[in-house]
Parts: C-alpha cells; sequence; structure tokens
C-alpha cells in the first residue's frame, strides 16, 4: 500500500481545486481523471488550504459514514473553499456557533434529534396539498407575467419563491422578508463574496433570528421554531442561541438548494424532449425515478461533504492521516462508472436512489424528502399546467453558477 | 431473515420508508425507525436489503438465521 506524506509535497505542486467546467451539464474534466486512479487525491483549494479529494462512489461513502471525521469547520485543516486571506476575519468566522451541519455527535445526535419529527417521510406527504396550492399560485403568476408572449424568468417566478414559501410556512418566517434573506443567503455561498461581506451576511442573518425568536419565546406560535420552544422548555434544555443556529440553517439549506433543483431539472428535460414526453405520459410512475436521477446527475452541493480526518483512515488504498482536510465530492461520486452504467447521460429510467446528493452518514439531508416533494410537485405541474413550455435562450447561453458552494442558474427565460 | 434496526444510531432521514413501508415505519413521537415486521418474508428481501444499504446511518442490518 502506498503512503503519502503530507509534509514531503509542496502545495504548488498540488492541483488547483475547483477546476472549470467546460460544460454546464457535465463536472469538470478533471474529475473523470482524477477518479480513474481510483485513489483519493491531494488539492490546493482557494482558501491556501490542502484537502484530499474523494471522487470514487464507495469510497465517497465510506468516508461519510465513518465516525473518524468532522464536520467542525473551525479546525485548523478544515477543506475551506472560501478565499480567506485574512486571518482576522477567518477568526471572526469561528465566532458563530455552528449548528447541525457543522457539529460533531454526540451534540449533532441530540439536536438533530430535536427536529427529526418535524421531516420524517409522513409530515412531509402531510404537506402535499399546500405545497401544490403554492406551486399552483407560482405557475398562475408566470403564467400571468407572459401573457403577452414575453420571455418570463422561471427562477424568479417559480424555483425561488416555490421553496422560500414553503421553508418560510414550516418555519415561521414572514415570507415578505424574502428579498432579505434571499440576498443574504446568496452572498454567503458565493465564492466572489469579500470575506467581510459573508461575514456581514451571517451578522444581518443572525440578528433577524434572533428577534424572531425572541418574539416566539414570548408569544409561541404553531410553526417548527414555536414547537421547539414549547419542547425544550419541557425538556428543560431551550437555548434561545441554538434555536436562533438551527432556524437559519434551514431557511439558508431549505430554499437556494431546492431553486437551483427547479430550474436545472427544467432546462435539462427541456432540453430532452423524448424523456420529457414519456415524463409527461406517465409522470405517477416516472417522477419519482426522475427527481432521483435529476439530483444524481446535478449533484449541486457537490463539495458541501467536506471534513476533516480524526483518526488516521484508510481509503482507496492511501491513509488520510488524523487532522488533514478531505472533500468527498458527491458530483465524482454520482458519475462513478463504477455505480451508475453510463453514468454521464440523464436516464430518468435507472435506480439513482443510492446516490450521493444529500450525502451520507449521519448528517444526510435533513430535508431530504421535502426537497423531494417539491421537485415532484413542480415538474409535474409546470410540465402538466403548460404544455408549451420552451427556453427563451439556447441552454448554453444562461448564466450558471460556476462561482458558488450550490451549483444552479441564475436566470432561466421562459415562453410558452 | 430478520431484520435488526438500531434505534440508537437512526438519524430519522426516511429512506427505509420510502424503500419499503410495509416493513419500515418512522415513529411519530421521535422520528426514529420502527420495524412493522421484524421477520419479513422472501416477498420483502430486495426491498430490504436495499433499505440496509440506502440507510446513511448503518442503522439497519440483517441477522441471517
Ligand atoms: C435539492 C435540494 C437539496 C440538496 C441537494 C441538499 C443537499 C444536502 C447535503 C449534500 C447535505 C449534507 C451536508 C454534509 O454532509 O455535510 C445536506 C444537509 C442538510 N440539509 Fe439539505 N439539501 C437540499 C434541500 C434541503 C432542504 C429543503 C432543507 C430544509 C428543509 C435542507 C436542510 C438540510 C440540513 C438541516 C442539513 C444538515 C443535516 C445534518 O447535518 O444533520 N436541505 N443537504
Ligand atoms: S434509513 Fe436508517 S437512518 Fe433513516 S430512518 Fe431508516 S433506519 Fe433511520
Amino acid at each position: 500500500m502506498t503512503q503519502i506524506d503530507a509534509s514531503e509535497l509542496q502545495v504548488d505542486e498540488i492541483p488547483a481545486f475547483p477546476t472549470q467546467r467546460s460544460c454546464p451539464f457535465h463536472p469538470p474534466g478533471e474529475y473523470a481523471e482524477i477518479r480513474q486512479g481510483d485513489t483519493p487525491v491531494r488539492v490546493a483549494l482557494p482558501s491556501g488550504r490542502v484537502a484530499w479529494l474523494i471522487t470514487a462512489h464507495d469510497q465517497v461513502r465510506q468516508v461519510l459514514a465513518s465516525p473518524h471525521v468532522s464536520s467542525d469547520r473551525g479546525r485548523d485543516n478544515f477543506p475551506i473553499r472560501f478565499k480567506q486571506p485574512d486571518p482576522e476575519i477567518t477568526e471572526k468566522f469561528k465566532e458563530f456557533r455552528p449548528s447541525l451541519i457543522g457539529v460533531d455527535p454526540p451534540f449533532h445526535t441530540r439536536l438533530r434529534r430535536s427536529v427529526i419529527t418535524e421531516f420524517t417521510v409522513r409530515r412531509t406527504r402531510e404537506l402535499r396539498p399546500r405545497v401544490q396550492e403554492i406551486v399552483d399560485g407560482a405557475v398562475d403568476d408566470l403564467l400571468e407575467s407572459g401573457k403577452d408572449g414575453r420571455p418570463v424568468d422561471l427562477v424568479a417566478k417559480v424555483s425561488l419563491p416555490v421553496p422560500s414559501m414553503v421553508i418560510c410556512e414550516l418555519l415561521g418566517v414572514p415570507y415578505a422578508d424574502h428579498d432579505f434573506f434571499q440576498d443574504r443567503t446568496a452572498t454567503l455561498i458565493s465564492f466572489k463574496r469579500a470575506p467581510e461581506d459573508g461575514l456581514k451576511a451571517f451578522h444581518d442573518l443572525g440578528d433577524y433570528f434572533r428577534d424572531l425568536v425572541a418574539r416566539k419565546e414570548k408569544a409561541p406560535t404553531d410553526d417548527l421554531i414555536g414547537r421547539l420552544i414549547v419542547a425544550g422548555r419541557e425538556n428543560g434544555d431551550h437555548d434561545s442561541e441554538e434555536l436562533v443556529g438551527l432556524a437559519q440553517l434551514l431557511l439558508i439549506a431549505g430554499h437556494e438548494t431546492t431553486a437551483n433543483m427547479i430550474s436545472l431539472g427544467t432546462v435539462a428535460l427541456l432540453e430532452d424532449p423524448e424523456q420529457l414526453r414519456a415524463l409527461r405520459e406517465d409522470p405517477d410512475t416516472l417522477m419519482p425515478k426522475a427527481v432521483e436521477e435529476l439530483l444524481r446527475f446535478f449533484t449541486i452541493a457537490d463539495t458541501v461533504t467536506a471534513r476533516t480526518a480524526t483518526a488516521d483512515i484508510e481509503v482507496g488504498g492511501i491513509t488520510i492521516r488524523a487532522g488533514e482536510g478531505l472533500i468527498a465530492s458527491g458530483l465524482a461520486a454520482n458519475r462513478d462508472p463504477h455505480a451508475y452504467p453510463e453514468p454521464d447521460s440523464l436516464d430518468i429510467t435507472r435506480n439513482a436512489r443510492n446516490h450521493v446528493a444529500f450525502g451520507y452518514g449521519v448528517h444526510q439531508c435533513l430535508g431530504q424528502n421535502l426537497a423531494r416533494l417539491e421537485l415532484d410537485i413542480v415538474y409535474r405541474t409546470l410540465f402538466g399546467r403548460v404544455p408549451g413550455l420552451t427556453l427563451a435562450v439556447p441552454a448554453e447561453s444562461l448564466s450558471y453558477k460556476d462561482e458558488a458552494l450550490v451549483y444552479g442558474i441564475n436566470e432561466v427565460p421562459v415562453t410558452w | 431473515m430478520r431484520v435488526i434496526a438500531d434505534r440508537e444510531v437512526c438519524v430519522g432521514a426516511g429512506q427505509c420508508v420510502l424503500t419499503e413501508p410495509d416493513v419500515f415505519d418512522q415513529d411519530p413521537e421521535d422520528g426514529r425507525v420502527l420495524l412493522l415486521i421484524a421477520e419479513p418474508g422472501k416477498t420483502y428481501e430486495d426491498a430490504v436489503r436495499e433499505a440496509c444499504d440506502l440507510c446513511p446511518s448503518g442503522a439497519l442490518s440483517i441477522a441471517e438465521d
């Protein structure tokens, strides 16, 4: 077994990550090259840190399920992708108390348990009629805005409003504040933003939720935040700051991700008329599969699944040493030919359920069933109610989010 | 085939329920896995194996006896 000692390599010999996509529908070409070796490789990140990039499907699952990895962003070697030229600002980011996604067991276990009843398969299914109403309202608005035949932006009319309204109702956040939180979220996950702007976005959202939680503490409402306050008081472990962090995470994670999947999935299906026809003819059979396949194909949160090893781990013939950072690339794993025949073609009839687009291990997406529900309803309604839906510009010329932690499309002009 | 579900390990992602609702459920009280059939027969074998593979937390296993 080859052992690579980190200290023998100079940072400038290590290939830079991320690399550029040459096609908006596919990962950067380097992913396939790296995966061919079937061994994790070291990459240099814009933050100046070095991390192991893991690309094989079985290895990505292995490390994400390992008890010897940490999600704590405050660790010295955590693979941060954002440019962080100023150590003072890096320190300031550490002042934020991380929530679910950035904490380890046993604290993670307790926090996750406090909220899983809100996201069970049954609870999510009960939301179907209300989500359908929200989607119908958004599609009405789309149709109304474009009735003079001019192109309308799908992102502004459907992709962003639907998941934002759904998560607002679930949490008990006023939807009227959507411009504010959509803007701060976009800033937070952008690689182009200045570090101090990221810090400000964090502060703004924190202040917003601190105020909201304080109001609900005075008069608990029947929504997720209200219910957690009541339950926390009953168990004697109510902690305002903890709830602020959790609510903020749920809002951020709950709208931008699903919005990008709505846009990308719609564009991909419009570009593939044959599969779209089949889907329109038999949505009951094909839609659940199509949703999983689109999640696999795009894997929009490719590198969110980053960790630091807390003990030596053997993976793919090398040893990742305790203290080293790693990125378990969901996108590379989901295009692994050992896991999926012809991985680079979109095939809505395949069983893609073992994809890692929602991660794997104890941090696997808490909102996955809600995301599935929203995608199912949006694609059904959009393609069902707007038979003539077409892109107003070629798919290649759309503006894709290459500079963000979560992949997506900025604007999708459509006509019908 | 006997299914073992470790409720201490379960993270409530619900993959098992999506795969085979006849065998798996989530406790409405705490969101964690509940076994509806402890010894599912042949009809459920494939689905149960798929659920064990999909379960992200390692809470599910099969005891062959
Ligand atoms: C298509 C949409 C979505 C995608 C692709 C996605 C992807 C992911 C991924 C990859 C992770 C794992 C991160 C890690 O392992 O470090 C994750 C975690 C998480 N997601 Fe999602 N997500 C989506 C929608 C949602 C929605 C709608 C919500 C909220 C309602 C949500 C809430 C969360 C939370 C709270 C976590 C952290 C869970 C934990 O650490 O235990 N996500 N998501
Ligand atoms: S799939 Fe695993 S983690 Fe998810 S609910 Fe079932 S047993 Fe629990």
